[in-house]
């Protein structure tokens, strides 16, 4: 069981108060009906799901109802940080510069 | 059906049992070959689970492909096949799915006399129940579906189901009353770890290595094709090489610079302690999410949800066990005071539509089975058969076609999350 800091709520909650809501950062195409088939399935569909640290993001829905990012390494389930939204990109920018995406 | 590649000394058969109890069972010869890694294979499968080692034998015994090597990173058949449920059956809704399924199921039937080795296989019937109208309209759609294509399938009442199940809990009182269920009585479980080692026996004996603690760690991939594979051994020359890792799909898909539409998660069952034989078939309930049947050893074995997040950690979170004994209670009040033994998790690879994909990739020479999910135990013989063909024809059997990675650009998606996204 996991235990999640909301950053809007500034508290730490267990994770039955959240709903999961995917990997974080899928950058949707910016025109959507000019990409082929493939690069929108891979929109739409493909994702990283890779072993390690990942980016994911959580719905506080039994509590302030807003999103947040987590860091979350997916083997030890240790959280290194959470985020707001927008609070998480650049951390997430810089370190997928770093890595290439790969942890 | 005979088995002619095993030779006298190793077939297993009544008289071979009699001629070792005069020696005390002491001189059984080795169930299978050790072998080790080779410098070169025509074939080499990724993942030495049941699907991978089915993969194998049918490559070895149905197709001339050369030699074959099975790679597993930990033991043979210690994966999500050690983890399962053990739930066989083939009511899926749509006629991809039906059909493939079904192709395993009647494989099933002819097994243990086609590996010479007990599976333990249980024709014992599976039910679905339904709570509430949807339920049922769901279900009588599916039994439809299922009645045209061949498949056993029937709709029964409360009263039915209360007949057939006496200690389930059907009254008008209980918490999640039961207006009915789906019944396929060909369906039933197997055992996990009969089915891997025969499987396992059988390729061996057909000249099959299989290499144990063996982890593939990178492909060597040149001008579009697969050339090898870096492993924890040492690297080996591959012709073709076939993925079947469950879990760890997108690990491997990494590997080749693919991206596949997997998600891990880590799914649970637990088991009770062995007590007497109260049930002779097997339970399952979407809409309150529990799954249950009694072991031979008199066990129940309860399959428990996913974990929403994902995960390769094998074990998941307490509240969902929770979740499932409360509901497991309610259907059979009976049960309350049982005590559980064990709880364990595996690492299952989900996909979108919940259907699994067996497919060539855009690497000449690497194909994947995968995003088998839940519920890909069932699917084991069938599903180590059509990839068996896939691979030795470089295209796919007419019956996983349909079961492409191609299908998550095209949007001709397999949508079985009714029949599989959640029950086994
Ligand atoms: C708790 C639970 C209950 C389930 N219940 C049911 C059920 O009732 N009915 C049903 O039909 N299905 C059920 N399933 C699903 C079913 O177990 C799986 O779909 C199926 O077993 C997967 O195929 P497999 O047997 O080949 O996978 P596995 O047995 O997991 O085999 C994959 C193998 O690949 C190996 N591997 C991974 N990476 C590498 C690498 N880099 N190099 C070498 N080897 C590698 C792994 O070690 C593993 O042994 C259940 C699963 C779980 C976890
Ligand atoms: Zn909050």
């Amino acid at each position: 069981m996991l235990n999640i800091y909301c950053p809007y709520c500034a508290e730490k909650r267990d994770e039955q108060e959240f709903r999961y809501a995917g990997e974080a950062y899928i950058a949707r195409p910016e025109r959507p009906d000019e990409v082929s088939d493939e690069e929108w399935g891979d929109y739409v569909f493909m994702r990283s799901n890779h072993k390690g640290l990942i980016w994911e993001q959580w719905e506080h829905v039994a509590g302030c109802r807003k999103v947040v990012v987590v860091n979350r390494h997916n083997v030890s389930n240790v959280i290194q940080a959470t985020y707001t939204l927008i609070g998480g990109k650049e951390a997430f920018l810089a370190r997928e510069q770093t890595t290439q995406g790969v942890v | 059906m005979s088995s002619e590649y095993f030779d006298k000394k190793n077939r297993y058969s009544w008289k071979s049992l009699l001629k070792n109890s005069f020696s005390g069972h002491q001189n059984w010869p080795q169930a299978r070959r050790m072998a080790t890694l080779q410098s070169q294979y025509d074939v080499i499968i990724i993942g030495g689970g049941g699907h991978g080692l089915a993969t194998a034998y049918y490559l070895a015994k149905e197709h001339n492909v050369g030699k074959i090597a099975v790679l597993e990173k930990g033991y043979l058949g210690g994966g999500n096949t050690a983890r399962n449920t053990t739930l066989v059956r083939s009511n899926y809704l749509w006629e991809d799915a039906a059909n493939l399924f079904e192709h395993s199921l009647k494989l099933w039937e002819g097994l243990s006399a086609d590996l010479n080795f007990n599976t333990f296989f249980s024709q014992r019937g599976v039910f679905n129940l339904g709570h509430n109208l949807q339920d049922m309209r769901d279900i009588e759609r599916r039994v439809n579906a299922n009645t045209l294509l061949g498949i056993d399938a029937y709709v029964l009442n409360a009263q039915e189901v209360q007949d057939k199940i006496p200690i389930l809990d059907c009254s008008k009182r209980s918490r999640y009353p039961i207006l009915g269920a789906s019944w396929q009585p060909r369906g039933g479980i197997a055992h996990h770890d009969a089915v891997a080692r025969g499987f396992a026996r059988a390729a061996s004996h057909l000249g099959v290595d299989l290499i144990e603690n063996c982890e593939v760690i990178g492909m060597d991939i040149a001008e579009g094709r697969i050339q090898g594979l870096e492993t924890t051994h040492g690297y080996v020359k591959a012709n073709q090489v076939g993925v079947v890792a469950a879990g760890h799909t997108s690990v491997l898909a990494n590997m080749a610079g693919l991206r596949f539409p997997i998600e891990s998660h880590p799914l649970q069952a637990f088991v009770s302690e062995s007590m007497q034989k109260v049930l002779d078939t097997v339970v399952m309930s979407n809409a309150v999410h529990g799954y249950l049947s009694q072991s031979d050893k008199g066990e129940l074995v309860i399959g428990a949800g996913i974990d929403s997040h994902l995960g390769y950690g094998q074990r998941g979170s307490p509240h969902l066990i929770e979740h499932t004994a409360a509901a497991i209670k309610e259907l059979f009040p009976q049960f309350s005071r049982v005590r559980m033994n064990r709880q364990w998790g595996g690492i299952v690879d989900t996909t979108p539509d919940a259907s699994p994909i067996i497919s060539k990739t855009p690497i000449k020479g690497l194909y994947f089975n995968c995003g088998w999910g839940t519920g890909g135990f069932k699917a084991t013989p069938g599903s180590g058969h059509v990839f068996a063909h896939t691979i030795a024809h470089d295209e796919p059997h007419p019956l996983n076609r349909a079961f492409t990675l191609e299908r998550f650009s095209t949007g001709r998606l397999i949508d079985e999350h009714g029949a599989a996204g959640v029950a086994h």
